[in-house]
């Protein structure tokens, strides 16, 4: 489909659009993309007072035919970056780069050639279908709007891909209400499908369903990534469908990247602090597991990205922090005796077998004070 | 004797689509200083029973029996309800934005409850409702207490509601999906908060949730719904190494990183059914891979199987089919095979005339 070297963007002089052999390059490249969201106060003479910082200078690859997975917690910036790679936001600066071609000044129109090839499948399977037009229309509207297929043809292609994500063919002109939240969210597959393209971005796709439905989109994702040879970028918030799913994975923290490695190596000695941290919260439906592993309790809450803390942006919170991670924002790169894949942002990186302490004083000295103090709400019944 | 002990609980609701049946004959214990988790999907009824202990389900045509401390709760009025409610069990709740009342601030709601149940001084109760923030770990609690909720963060309101919940010291505490709107990171602080409070006070605590993760870490004990029915209870261990129940064992199977999973995710078939129309005999044999014809008449009893003390399944399947590994699977296989029969064989056709397409998702 859709080659390369279609609409090249007049204003840049990137040499990679010259269409270089496909497997030279990764699928995507993203470089030192920032998006700010400006926070405005006024009526008529809006001012701006701010910005949210919600992706700071994010650089990765994303290979082809692999899964990059994207974890991070609310407000990290992993939804931000996703829109920044498919373009539904504008960026502030920095670059994508998809398949060899700059796509991150191109116009809407320039867009639409590459939107053929990337494509999106979103968290609420409910928000993200319009309740008031069939299904049939819904997964045909890509093949409609790129004018590849009308009339008869439109319907039997929807009813191929219909099939293909599990759905039942003759449910074409049922509306979204008519199916549950799993079949909604194969409804969103089909739809990412019709265009056949090579990268889709997942934000959520799971994290919406039932515990037992879950797994039928993982497994369907799964499949349709052998046969259709596509590509991934997953994110969710779910450590283990993360570490199911993703090949490689990169965590977030306001709005950076501050750790990125293969998935058994992150998983298995995650280098920053933050990663081990979150590695450790997660509670694994394993009660071995989750009863003997030692839990690195962070306190606080995490900061602003209005305001975001100086140097490393993790300082605040880190069990390891030292005055330098203040001031200096350490670069992400290989830290000694990792594999050349495995980056970390962080000056001094948990050691492996390294047991992380949490900052705060423990919560039973203060549970202790209130069970021996007041006397006085324990006494008498209800008045 | 148990804190509190439930038999053979029922809740419907009249509507104008049929009678929902959202629990049906449910029963269960809750040991003093025990935290009993109780696991189901959307619409398993493990939300609406606990709501119904408490008399928070207005409408809803309530039976069965339900004794805390020597004290039948469903046969309580409204005054003497109000009185257990809070003081002797209290509940938190899954969304603490919509549980905190927007208008009031925090200590304003914090005293709120303690002066509703012990006659105390305005000055006194807000003095206690700092030193409850201060226990629940939030900075700075002489200023927060006079913040809204809005003011505060997602953790920071569910810690407030937690200090409200224990104002008055329960017994019992009702979590209802306490940490599912929270980040990983403040999930497992909550937690160790509740935990460690509940060792200092010695509550009991009842964590529903749909998350098998948080029950294996907090549970002591676990019961897993299906469709308003208890499907299997045991210790937490029994649980997750020898579940019987096939629905548990469907659960464990299709979550990553899960005892007994391993590899390529094996998805349950189907979809939880509705509960106007809930299939005949045991609710799950629709989607069961071992459903046998005896299942789609019967409902099975909730009887004690063999993976250890105290464990209970409701499921036709011989009482030692436990386990989670494939020999545990095969040996079921063998099994249901002679008792297989016309039933299954309409439940088949069914599906495969309702769904062509389905084998390909779920092949």
């Amino acid at each position: 489909m859709a080659d390369t070297a279609a609409p090249v963007n007049p204003a840049s002089d990137e040499p990679s659009l010259v269409a270089a052999p496909a497997e030279d390059h990764p699928l995507l490249r993203v470089e030192n993309v920032v998006k700010h969201f400006p926070i405005k106060r006024g009526i008529f003479f809006k001012r701006q007072i701010g910005s949210v910082q919600a992706v700071e200078g994010v650089s990765l690859e994303v290979r082809r035919g692999e899964t990059l997975g994207l974890v991070g917690e609310t407000g990290c910036g992993k939804s931000t970056l996703a829109r920044c790679i498919t373009r539904l936001y504008p960026l502030t600066s920095g670059q994508v780069i998809f398949d060899g071609a700059d796509i991150s000044r191109l116009s809407a129109r320039q867009l639409r050639t590459y939107r053929r090839r990337m494509q999106m499948i979103f968290q609420d399977p409910f928000g993200s279908l319009n309740p008031r037009r069939r299904v049939g229309s819904i997964i045909g509207d890509p093949l409609a709007i790129h004018g590849i297929a009308d009339g008869g043809e439109r319907k039997r292609r929807v009813q191929e891909l219909m099939e293909v994500v599990g759905l039942n063919p003759e449910h074409y002109n049922r509306f979204p209400s008519e199916f549950s939240g799993g079949q909604r969210q194969r409804i969103g597959v089909a739809r990412a499908l019709a265009l056949r393209p090579s990268l889709i971005v997942c934000d959520e796709p799971v994290s919406a369903l039932d515990v037992s439905v879950q797994a039928q989109i993982i497994n369907l994702l799964e499949d349709l990534q052998g046969e259709f040879n596509l590509t991934y970028v997953f994110i969710a918030h779910d450590l283990a469908v993360v570490e199911h799913v993703s090949d490689r994975v990169a965590v977030m923290y306001l709005g950076k990247i501050v750790e990125l490695a293969e998935t058994a190596e992150l998983f298995g000695s995650p280098r920053h602090p933050y990663t081990a941290a979150l590695l450790s919260a997660s509670m694994v439906a394993d009660p071995e597991k989750a009863r003997s592993s030692h839990r690195v309790v962070l306190y606080g809450d995490v900061p602003s990205p209005i305001n975001p803390p100086s140097g490393c942006r993790f300082h605040t919170r880190c069990p390891k922090a030292q005055p330098i991670c203040s001031v200096d924002e350490p670069p992400l790169r290989v830290q000694a005796g990792d594999p050349a894949g495995h980056v970390t942002a962080c000056h001094f990186p948990v050691a492996p077998g390294e047991q992380l302490v949490g900052a705060a004083p423990p919560i039973s000295a203060t549970a202790t004070a209130f069970a021996a103090a007041s006397p006085d709400i324990s006494e008498g019944g209800g008045a | 004797m148990s804190l509190l002990s439930v038999r053979d609980l029922t809740v419907s609701f009249p509507t104008s689509d049929g009678v929902v049946r959202a629990v049906r004959g449910l029963s269960f214990d809750v040991e003093a200083g025990q935290t009993l988790g109780i696991v189901g999907e959307t619409g398993s009824g493990k939300s609406v029973s606990a709501l119904s202990l408490l008399g928070l389900n207005p409408g809803a045509d309530i039976s069965g029996s339900a004794v805390f401390e020597g004290t039948e709760l469903l046969a309580l009025r409204q005054d003497q309800l109000r009185r257990v409610r809070g003081a002797e069990i209290a509940m938190i709740f899954q969304d603490p934005l919509s549980s905190l009342h927007p208008y009031y601030r925090v200590g304003w709601q914090i005293c709120e409850a303690i002066r509703t149940h012990r006659r105390t001084s305005r000055a006194e109760a807000m003095r206690q409702a700092v030193e409850l923030l201060r226990m629940v770990s939030i900075p700075q609690p002489e200023r927060r207490v006079s913040a809204f909720p809005h003011e505060l963060s997602g953790g920071m309101r569910q810690r407030a509601m937690i200090a409200m919940a224990l104002a008055l010291r329960p017994k019992l505490l009702i979590a209802d999906e306490p940490t599912t709107a929270l980040d990983a990171t403040v999930q497992a602080q909550l937690m160790e908060l509740l935990g460690g409070m509940q060792r200092e006070l010695g509550m009991a605590m009842i964590v529903i949730t749909h998350d098998l993760g948080l029950v294996a870490t907090v549970a002591d004990s676990v019961l897993v719904m299906y469709a308003g029915r208890g499907a299997e209870r045991a210790d937490y261990r029994t649980i997750f190494r020898s579940p019987h129940h096939p629905y548990t064992r469907g659960l464990l199977a299709s979550i990553p990183g899960a005892a007994g999973s391993g590899g390529r995710l094996v998805p349950i078939v189907g979809q939880p059914p509705s509960l106007i129309r809930i299939p005949s005999g045991c609710a799950f044999h629709p989607r069961c891979p071992f459903a046998m014809d005896v299942c789609v008449r019967d409902q099975p009893p909730f009887v004690p199987v063999s993976g250890g003390e105290g464990h209970l399944s409701a499921c036709w399947l011989p009482p030692d089919a436990v386990g989670v590994d494939a020999a545990a699977d095969v040996a079921r296989q063998r099994y249901v095979e002679g008792r297989r029969g016309p039933a299954i064989a309409r439940l088949r056709a069914a599906v495969a005339g309702a769904r062509p397409g389905g084998a390909v998702a779920h092949g």
